[in-house]
This record gives C-alpha cells, structure tokens and sequence, in this order.
C-alpha cells in the first residue's frame, strides 16, 4: 500500500531567533522523552519532527535561551 | 540522525539495568554501592536525564511510611485491604520497612520533604486508613539529583537504547538483552549475570478519549516494553486483569485531586456541587464509584476548588502548575476555566498495567526476584501493589542489591547465537519492505480495539471479538508493517509491545471469572467477588510458545486482617447517596 502524508499542527514551537542549535546546542533533542525533536539539515534550527508530545516540557524548561514553547496538542485543547 | 545504520556489537556487564527512570537509576545505585568492582550498566530508551514517570519532578510522596505517623504492620494493613486481599504482603512489609531509610536517603540527594517547624517530616493524611502522604517543596529538582548520583557512582548510562527482548542460557537463567540504537536502528547484544527490568507501566495500552496516541496518563514511552519482554523470557506476570485506571481531569492527562489538592480541602464531586465518595484515595473501589456516578444523571464529576479560599487555591495551582505535568496550566488558561471560579472537568483514564497505582505487573518477591532465576523487577512494573514513586525507590534498591550480590557470585552465562539471529531479523523486518501500514496507523487501530473490547466494564463475548480482531492486527504487523527510518522502527517495536500486553489484557481478565477490585476487574457476566475460588492470585506466562494462566495461593499473611477492616475499601460511598 502506498503511503501518504497528513499534515497536523505540532505543539512544540521553536523561536529561531532565539535557539542556538546552530552554535552546537542539542539540550531539548537529548531530553525529549519521545524522541521527537531534530535539528533542521536546512535551517540548523530546532524543530519538531514527529507529532508525538507528552507535553511534559522538559525541552522548554532546560532550553537555554528560552527559544522552546510547548503548546497543548490541538485534539486535547 | 533517523537513517539507518547496519551494525552488531556486543557489551559485557555484571548487572544490567533496563530502565532509567525512577526504580532503575536506585537500582544501578545500590548494585554499584554493594560492590564497586562491578560492572554496572544503565540501558535508557529516552535519555536518563528527563526519562519515565517523573521526568519533570514529582509534588510528593503518597505512601511514605513515617515513624510517628505509620508502622509498617499498619500501612501492609492498609494495601492488603486497598487490594481486596490479593496480597503478598512480604515485599510490601519490606517496602514499608525499608522506605524510611530511602527517604532519608533521598533528602541527603537535595530531594527535600516537607518538614515542620521541628525539623520532622510533615506528613498529610489522604488515605482511608493511614497517614502516608509526605509533600516535596522541590519535586521538580528529582531527576537531577538521581542523575548527579548516577555520574558520582560512575555508572555507564547508554540513552537511546531500546531493549526488545531477554537472553536466556540453556538452563533457563537469564543471560543479557538484546537491543536497538533508537537513532540508527543498530543491532546490540548486551551480555549480563543479572538483569534487573524498571521499565515502568505499560501506559500505553488504551487510547484517550482525546484520539491524541500520546495523551496518555502514563509517560507514553511506557509502552509496556518490560511486561513484554518478561513475557517472552517466560517470566510469570500476577494479576495482569487487575488494571490500572485513574482519575484525570478530562481530556488533560493530569491526575487531580487526592494527594495534592485534597489535604488543602478539595474534593471530588458530582454535578450537584456534593461530595460522592469518603476517600478520594485511588483504588479499584474508589474508581468504581467514581464511574457510577459519571454515567449517572448527578454526572459527570468534578474536582472542587470553588469553597476555599483564593490564596489556597493559588497554593494547590502553584503546585499542580509547576510539578509533574506542569502544562496543566495552560491547558486550564486556554480553555478560561479558574479553579477559584468553577469546578473542573473529570474522567476516568484510558486502561494500562501498572503496579505503582494497582497491581498489575511482573511478578516479584520481596527481593524483586522474577520467576526466572536472575532476572529482577522493580518499579511500576513489577508486582508490589499501589507503590508508586517511592516504592520504586524502594524496590528499585532491593533489587540493585540482591542482583550485585548475585552476579558477584556466578559465570557470565552463555547465550543462544540462534536466538539472536532470529531476533534481528524479527527487528529488522519493517525496514526491509518499500511501502505497507505505518506503526502510528497500526497502534491507532491495536488502541482502538483495546477501547472498544477490553475496557471495563468486561463482558466475556466482547473480549473474545477483541482477542479476535487484535489476531489481525497482529497478523498485518507481521505481514505488513513498514518502517522507513530507526525513529519509525522505534515505535514499531513499541507497537509489538502494545500488541503482546494487549493480549495479555484479555487473556488475564478472561480466566478470572468473578468481579474484583472495583472497576479495575468490573466482569459483568460474573458480577460477584467469589472467595471461594478466586482468593489467589492469577499468573500468566509463555508455555512452549503459548499464552497460559494459572492460580497461585496467597502467601499466609504477616499482618493479620480481620473481617470488619477487610470490607473498609467496599464502603466508600457517602452513606445518605447509598
């Protein structure tokens, strides 16, 4: 079966501005408890890759420079 | 990072430990403490850091048995009768021995306890019996002390790891794990003399009334990893049909009420503004209650703020806000809803296994020993019943302890090459087909099903057409699923670990063919508790390749109970509703 893609609007939001994953920085990529935030090949940013959040805010809380906001995943709000 | 990488190797330890959430980091702790020549091994899906049931803190402990507030013959007491008597009560009583002891322990970490004026540890009463409930001013610095422990002790920490399944040696005693790089999909054989499993709660078993897979009351990596791989190893898992279900506030995955909010005065209540239920403490009886009164016309059921004052609600809101699952507050503000103002919203949890809020898990004796020789449990996995955080600890230190002693002791067994063969090709087998079901698609399914045929209240003809459907699901993942990069791989595996306690869900609760603890057991075509046959436990394993379950006699109880405390919990209804 071939597959296609669904779109769907993440919780977590990335300032750009603000994260410095272009310096180095991957503190909310290696706390993530599910794994599902990556560094962008294009931006060198941080954003969110899977839509699979706990909402636990681990990745807001140890972000550095305050660039991480965690929302409430739509279905729940 | 995601693509895939062809790769085996393999590492040898004297202890394993699978889990680095909150029984595992203690566990590797004490191994390590026991004897320092040792070899100890810290294995973490997620990363040690922020991993498991408390990855941003906890608001206190809710069953610490305190000199001057609880002995631990009261508090066994209190979870033999919470458990309608299905209890073994050695590894509670020493839970309750030892927790003191790890409390202290955890104070010296700078994980501090509420104290009075005095110095003394300042304990709530929320329970129906005793006084167990010990608040953490700074619940959310957990995780950071145990891991400043953990690099103290130099223990080897490997994050991203997934175990998948145990290794065994021809004489049936555990050998190591197998496991996969979550980022790379490499292939890793971990060789070991004791394994110790603190993989938590299987959280993800039922879907929340949201849709959202990841809404989960449980941390959602809590897939139930560890009841399948002790399944597999042919380990006996006690009373899996003694599920756990909880309390939330509705559509948001936070617990509400008993222990945070109701010391301060909050309660549970129905539409009416009125209290339903004595003891909003979580047991099987309470959430029993708590369903009649949410399908009833007093429905559906409140937690209720609105009486007190406005600086005690900010107090509970400050800490429901900030520790545990501090998004909570946002998702009050986004929807305008003010504690101060009106009552919240409840509902009852999606289904799980977890024996940190009941009974369901691995089972254990009081050295955390599992039936197969070796391997150890500890957490919300194994069977101690209703022991939450602390337990954890607790049990977490018995079986680090137990294990060293062990290891130092015996050969490092061998292990079946056959066995690891075939297993990496079970793994590797999604990521070898071009197209296919993708795991979010197939969990959503497998979840749906376990909603709509395994949930209580049970109804034998309703969990034989689960059994049956959940059969296909399990056919297309063998036959059909697809995997395009180690991240998909990952929650594939954790598909495969949903679809084996699934089975295990409806299996445990079809052989027990009475009611029991409450809503937990609710069968409806087997409406009364039958002491007659079914005061034991029930214990499910894997017999040449077949899913089996058994009873097994109840331990003769250490702490007496007599016939008037036995029925405490069967009485929790306020008495002019009744």
């Amino acid at each position: 079966m071939p597959l296609a893609l669904s779109p769907t609007a993440v919780p977590v939001v990335v300032d750009e501005a603000k994260c410095i994953a272009d310096k180095g920085c991957t503190v909310c990529v290696d706390v993530c408890p599910l794994d599902v935030l990556r560094i962008s090949d294009l931006t060198s940013k941080a954003y969110m890759k899977f839509d699979e959040c706990w909402y636990c805010m681990p990745c807001e809380t140890d972000c550095p420079t305050g660039a991480v906001t965690v929302n409430i995943p739509y279905l729940l709000r | 990072m995601d693509d895939f990488v062809d790769g085996l190797s393999e590492v040898t330890c004297d202890v394993l430990v699978i889990g680095g959430g909150t029984a595992g980091p203690m566990a590797a702790l004490k191994a390590k403490q026991k004897n320092p020549a040792l070899n100890v091994v810290l294995l973490e899906k997620a990363n040690v850091k922020r991993s498991g049931a408390i990855s941003m803190g906890m608001d206190g402990l809710n069953n610490a048995v305190v000199p001057g507030y609880a002995t631990p013959e009261q508090y066994t007491k209190e979870i033999t009768i919470a458990n309608d008597g299905i209890v073994d009560q050695a590894p509670v009583f020493k839970y309750a021995a030892r927790c003191y002891d790890i409390i202290q322990e955890l104070d010296r970490f700078g994980i501090r306890f509420q104290k009075d004026a005095n110095g003394d540890f300042d304990l709530k009463k929320v329970h129906h019996l005793g006084t167990y409930v010990l608040p953490m001013p700074n619940g959310e610095t957990v995780k950071k002390a145990l891991y400043r422990q953990l690099k103290r002790e130099r223990i080897l920490i490997s994050n991203r790891i997934m175990a998948t399944r145990l290794l065994t040696a021809k004489d049936g005693r555990i050998a190591g794990a197998v496991a996969v790089n979550t980022r790379t999909a490499e292939f890793l054989v971990l060789r070991a003399k004791t394994v110790i499993l603190c993989m938590g709660a299987a959280g993800r078993l039922g879907l929340p009334h949201s849709g959202y897979l990841f809404g989960t009351y449980e941390n959602p990596t809590n897939s139930g990893d560890g009841y399948a791989m002790a399944y597999h190893a042919g380990a006996a898992l006690a009373n899996l049909e003694c599920y756990q279900i909880n309390p939330l506030i509705k559509d948001y995955n936070g617990p509400a009420c008993a222990y945070v909010a109701g010391p301060f005065g909050a309660y549970t209540a129905n539409a009416e503004g009125k209290r339903f239920i004595e003891s909003d403490c979580w047991s099987g009886q309470m959430m029993q209650e708590f369903y009649n009164e949410l399908q009833s016309g007093k429905g559906p059921v409140f937690l209720k703020l609105n009486h007190l004052h406005p600086d005690t609600v900010g107090e509970i809101a400050d800490i429901l806000h900030r520790v545990e699952r501090p998004s909570r507050g946002r998702f009050h503000e986004a929807r305008g809803t003010d504690y101060r103002e009106r009552m919240i919203e409840m509902h009852i949890s999606e289904i799980g296994f977890c024996s940190g809020h009941s009974a369901s898990g691995v089972f254990v004796d009081e050295y955390a020993r599992t039936t197969v020789s070796g391997l150890y449990a500890a957490g919300d996995m194994a069977s101690v019943p209703h022991n939450y955080m602390l337990g954890a600890f607790t049990n977490g230190a018995v079986a680090g302890e137990h294990a060293a002693e062990v290891a130092q002791e015996i050969d490092l067994p061998d292990y079946d090459a056959d066995f690891v063969r075939l297993e990496r090709e079970r793994i590797l087998a999604p990521t070898r087909r071009t197209d296919g079901i993708p795991p979010n698609q197939l969990e959503y399914k497998a979840r749906r099903l376990v909603n709509d045929y395994l949930q209580p209240p049970k109804v034998t003809a309703r969990m034989q057409i689960g059994q049956a459907r959940l059969a296909e699901v399990r056919e297309d993942f063998d036959m059909a699923l697809v995997a395009r990069n180690a991240h998909e791989l990952l929650r594939a595996l954790e598909v495969s670990s949903i679809l084996d306690c699934a089975d295990m869900a409806a299996h445990a609760s079809l052989y027990r063919t009475e009611s029991r603890w409450g809503l937990y057991h609710n069968r409806v075509d087997y409406p009364e508790k039958d002491d007659e046959n079914w005061f034991c436990h029930t214990l499910l394993r894997k017999v040449d390749g077949r899913m089996v379950s058994e009873k097994r006699a109840i331990q003769p109880y250490i702490v007496p109970i007599e016939t008037e405390e036995r029925t405490a919990y069967e009485r929790l209804r306020v008495s002019n509703q009744a």
